[in-house]
């Protein structure tokens, strides 16, 4: 049996013949260098999710630090890969075994040691980009800890199945359609759901924050160029997830003050019978129908279990 | 006190006693899928009535007229039935009855013909045929509603299903490929080969092993009559305030998802106790296989994390049925709990899904490499440490849904330290590679195709644990892209290598190889074009599994619809080949094709019942290609009164003795 045939000369593998360590490296630097240049400076201002909003821009920036890790480490693999596969083939005619090696140490610490550098540094990187970027534009929770100074401009995103709606508290509480943000200054995105989990994804300003119902999400962005912007749920929520997207502008402070206040005026009707603005809601409590609820005698359990349709299904 | 010590019996699989014999019946009363079927469709019945009469008082579903109870009771009774019409439940009363158990019709001579691959077979190598084609019946399945997916996104407005169809075949291809793709390297490889590489002449819990199986195809089955019903439109997640207020298909997905559940602890339970407890003499920890290593880290995994889903799904199926609240939040309950309990499971799934693979490549290249595996204990630890690790990295799914933002450095830190013990595996593969004598073989082929890809995939994976970064790519088709590269580049390839490697072994037949380098080079460069550009298409804006998406990306998309037919085309060739040389040319292949030293390699092909006619004593590692005078790896005729030496401590001076 070929396994069980002693190799010729066992300890002359290890030295003899060209420096494939060298070849290998050789090949694999240019390559690192010109990948690396070519990402940074030629793709890296074209990579999503692009400029328009503070958060956008610190994820563009991310992704092309990370580019620029991971093109090396790629090219190294597939460098030695390829070398491997073109220079120690089994040629025609050869039985032989290779040379027996079971492992290097000094090569097994050095990778070791790389790759732990590689995802430390990575991680440090990674934590200082959330940190200074007030939660990267995504989802803080309802108590964000990373939050940039002074007031920013707040909206409310309730999504239900299926499209998203906006209101403005620091405008009177108005609820629209339309999602028109000012430009160069800090908004807060507080995401609530009414039904189950969906996800505001506004794309391009690099916003990304799951509306969970019962609890509220909230997100940071500064808007830094004026322009529309897409914005998708990209949490599956049911039938039409693929349908439930809009669009949202971002246009100069004086435009967005003097679109909030015609919007407040035309919508004080309509605001007056919403419920109070709050971080959350209960779609399933609507006070007239708690009301009429009551009169008819079936307003709690009073003590009881509850009938059993009566349990709510959100 | 005297203990009454017995002199050992003679026994069978599963504890049968010789003596005791089987009544000669024939065949439609013998258990079988005939009646396991029959059991299903009483069970059913039985099931939809208690649930009919005991739960008409719970609410009502829409245009119909039936509630979740009848639906769920029906499917838990069916799968009762099912078990008890394959003679599950039968030894197991005999033995409460203290009646004997007659010993498996299997080990005799005379069943050697297709009906046992029918049965409820003791035999795990029975059990491993079994399971190979039910997961390629599954994988293919799930294909098919992969190209029904990909033919949709053909245009963004002009639609081929509606808006639900659609989303149900999305809810069924991610949930077959994720819920049974679990098993298709642990199910085929683990069960038929882990005894024989570790030289067992059986596995440790039969029953248990045979019953892993024979809940897949319940499982399989009641996912997909979730179509029947209407379908579920949460995708393979299940995120709860959705899949309760899904119609009745939620109860498909509830419940075949348990099931599989229960079936990868029973699958995983077994090669744990395999691996640990049968090992012949003289296979130390040191000498066992990388495959070995791999499935009992998965199985690990598997017992572990399965648990976790088990309970999720049975509080899903208790909301919808008996109207519990643990996530509707206006109850008290929360949404955030399920999917804490998913991803719990979740993350380490997704390494259920990889270590095999890893475990497959690694056990490979050796032998066409003709080295020794580089580094064999950073292997070993490569794949204990991911399956250590993969227990905390499960909030990286949930980076942006609010919860514990504070951790969110502490995931990203575990999840990207996973990538180190990840890098070992390639470590390893580029030490094994260093001057090696490579033969590209069809196997091999699948097996760099697997280091190919599942280098994409990680590599953009470390890019999804970063917060910023993900922030952009959660959720969207970049995400579907990755996992995609590490499931079907790095875990299907990983099987389709160990198809080709094994099934000589396993069958004792030989795959058509040129047929197979066709397979390997239209699957991968089709792969490739398929999913590369999806890492755009999700950088671009676009989320999973939506049925319309922006006009401008869909060059891209049609792009990828059209390789992914041809991807589909490429699995028809594998298809053929397998029917074609297993069923009609049948060439034999008895030997030891890949000149490989793995012990499962010197018992003959396929392995006769028993695998070993005595237990081996293993003299040295599995991967000693090259090495100068080193000895075979077992000894498969250890002369008498070796064992009990081996037993004594030095198995190797045993033997040479």
């Amino acid at each position: 049996m070929a396994a069980a045939t002693p190799a010729a000369t066992p300890a002359a593998g290890a030295d003899a013949g060209p420096s494939h360590g060298l070849r290998i490296f050789s090949i694999w630097l240019p390559l690192a260098v010109i990948a690396d240049l070519l990402i940074w400076i030629v793709w890296g201002p074209h990579l999503p999710p692009g400029a328009m909003s503070s958060s956008a821009s610190n994820q563009q920036f991310d992704i092309k630090v990370m580019a620029v890790l991971a093109a090396p480490v790629m090219l190294f693999v597939l460098t030695y890969f390829s070398y491997a596969l073109i220079t120690w083939r089994q040629r025609e005619g050869d039985t032989e075994d290779g040379p027996p090696l079971h492992g290097n140490t000094r090569v097994q610490a050095s990778w070791i040691t790389i790759t732990a550098g590689i995802v430390l540094s990575l991680f440090v990187f990674g934590t200082v980009e959330l940190v200074s970027s007030h939660g990267a534009g995504a989802g803080e929770g309802p108590s964000p800890i990373w939050k940039p100074g002074g007031t920013p401009l707040q909206v409310q995103v309730i999504a239900q199945q299926w499209k998203f709606t906006y209101r403005y508290p620091q405008f009177g509480g108005f609820e629209t359609t339309q999602l028109v943000l000012p430009e160069g200054q800090w908004v807060a995105f507080n995401v609530t759901s009414l039904d189950v989990i969906h996800s505001f994804w506004a794309y391009q300003l690099g916003v990304k924050a799951d509306a969970n119902p019962g609890s509220d999400n909230v997100a940071y962005t500064k808007p830094e160029l004026q322009g529309r912007f897409v914005v998708r749920c990209s949490e599956l929520c049911g039938l039409w997830h693929g349908a439930m997207f809009d669009y949202g502008r971002v246009v100069s402070p004086s435009a967005f003050r003097s679109w909030a206040d015609a919007t407040r005026v035309q919508l004080a009707a309509v605001t007056k019978i919403l419920p109070p603005y709050a971080t959350t809601y209960d779609p399933t409590v609507i006070p007239q129908l708690n009301k009429a609820l009551v009169k008819a005698g079936i307003g709690g359990a009073n003590g009881y279990y509850y009938p059993p349709q009566d349990p709510v299904q959100p | 006190m005297a203990i009454e010590i017995q002199p050992e019996k003679v026994q069978g699989p599963g504890g049968g006693d010789p003596a005791a014999g089987r009544p000669s019946r024939p065949w439609w009363l013998r258990p079988a899928v005939h009646t396991a079927v029959l059991g299903a469709v009483i069970g059913y019945v039985v099931g939809h009535w208690l649930g009919n009469f005991l739960g008409s008082n719970y609410q009502q579903l829409p245009l119909s007229d039936s509630s979740d109870m009848p639906i769920v009771l029906g499917y838990l009774l069916a799968v009762v039935g099912w078990l008890a019409g394959l003679g599950v439940f039968n030894d197991p009363l005999r033995q409460m009855a203290g009646r004997p158990i007659p010993v498996e019709e299997e080990d005799a001579a005379a069943a050697s013909g297709l009906a046992r691959y029918f049965r409820y077979s003791l035999d795990h190598k029975v059990v491993g045929i079994q399971y190979l084609v039910g997961m390629i019946i599954y994988f293919c399945t799930a294909g098919l509603f992969a190209m029904a997916i990909r033919t949709e996104l053909l245009s963004p407005v002009h639609h081929v299903f509606s808006s639900s169809t659609y989303i149900e075949i999305v809810g069924e291809h991610g949930t077959m490929m994720m819920m049974l793709m679990t098993s298709v390297i642990v199910g085929p490889f683990g069960n038929f080969l882990v005894p024989i590489m570790i030289g067992a002449k059986r596995v440790a819990f039969p029953r248990i092993e045979a019953l892993s199986f024979w809940l897949t195809p319940c499982a399989f089955l009641i996912l997909f009559s979730g179509l029947f019903l209407g379908g579920f439109p949460f995708g393979w997640t299940g995120y709860a305030p959705l899949s309760i207020q899904a119609g009745p298909g939620a109860d498909s997905y509830a419940i075949a998802f348990g099931l599989m559940g229960i079936s990868i602890i029973l699958a995983g339970f077994n090669i744990i106790v395999t691996v640990i407890c049968y090992r012949a003499p003289g296979m130390r920890w040191s000498r066992l296989p990388m495959f070995v290593w791999s499935m009992l880290a998965t199985s690990v995994l598997m017992v572990l994390a399965a648990p976790v889903l088990v309970g999720g799904m049975y509080m899903i199926i208790t909301d919808r049925t008996v109207q519990t609240a643990f996530f509707t939040d206006q109850l008290g309950g929360s949404s955030y709990l399920y999917q804490n309990l998913f991803w719990f499971f979740g993350h380490p799934e997704v390494y259920i899904l990889a270590l095999p693979g890893f475990g497959i490549v690694s056990e490979i290249i050796p032998v066409f490499c003709r080295k020794p595996l580089f580094g064999y204990k950073t292997a070993a630890a490569g794949m204990v440490g991911v399956a250590v690790l993969s227990f905390f990295v499960w909030q990286h799914h949930l980076f942006d849904s609010g919860i514990n933002p504070d951790m969110r450095p502490l995931f990203m830190l575990t999840t990207e330290l996973i990538s180190i013990p990840t890098g070992f595996i390639y470590l390893v593969a580029m030490g094994t590679f260093w001057k090696a004598k490579i033969r590209f073989t069809v196997p091999m082929l699948f097996a760099l195709g697997m280091y190919f890809n599942f280098l994409i995939g990680g590599i953009s994976g470390v890019f999804l644990s970063d917060v910023p970064a993900d922030t952009t790519e959660h959720g969207s088709f970049f995400v579907m892209a990755h996992f995609h590269y590490t499931i079907m580049g790095g875990l299907i390839f990983a099987f389709m290598a160990g198809v080709y490697y094994w099934l000589p072994k396993m069958m004792g037949i030989k795959l058509n190889q040129t047929l197979g380098k066709i397979h390997f080079w239209t699957m991968f460069i089709f792969f490739n074009a398929t999913f590369l550009p999806l890492f755009a298409v999700g950088m671009a804006g676009q989320p999973r599994r939506v049925f319309e998406y922006a006009s401008n990306l869909q060059t891209i998309n049609d792009w990828v619809s059209i390789s992914s037919f041809c991807l589909g085309g490429s699995i028809l060739i594998f298809i053929i080949n397998f029917v074609w040389s297993t069923g009609i040319v049948r060439e034999r292949e008895v030997g030891n094709p890949w000149q490989s030293r793995g012990l499962e390699w010197q018992v003959p092909s396929p392995p006769p019942p028993g695998n070993f006619e005595r237990v081996p004593v293993v003299l040295s590692g599995p991967y000693e290609y090259g090495t100068p005078g080193a000895p075979p790896v077992a000894d498969l005729y250890p002369p008498a009164g070796v064992i009990s030496a081996a037993y004594a401590g030095s198995p190797t001076a045993g033997a040479e003795a």
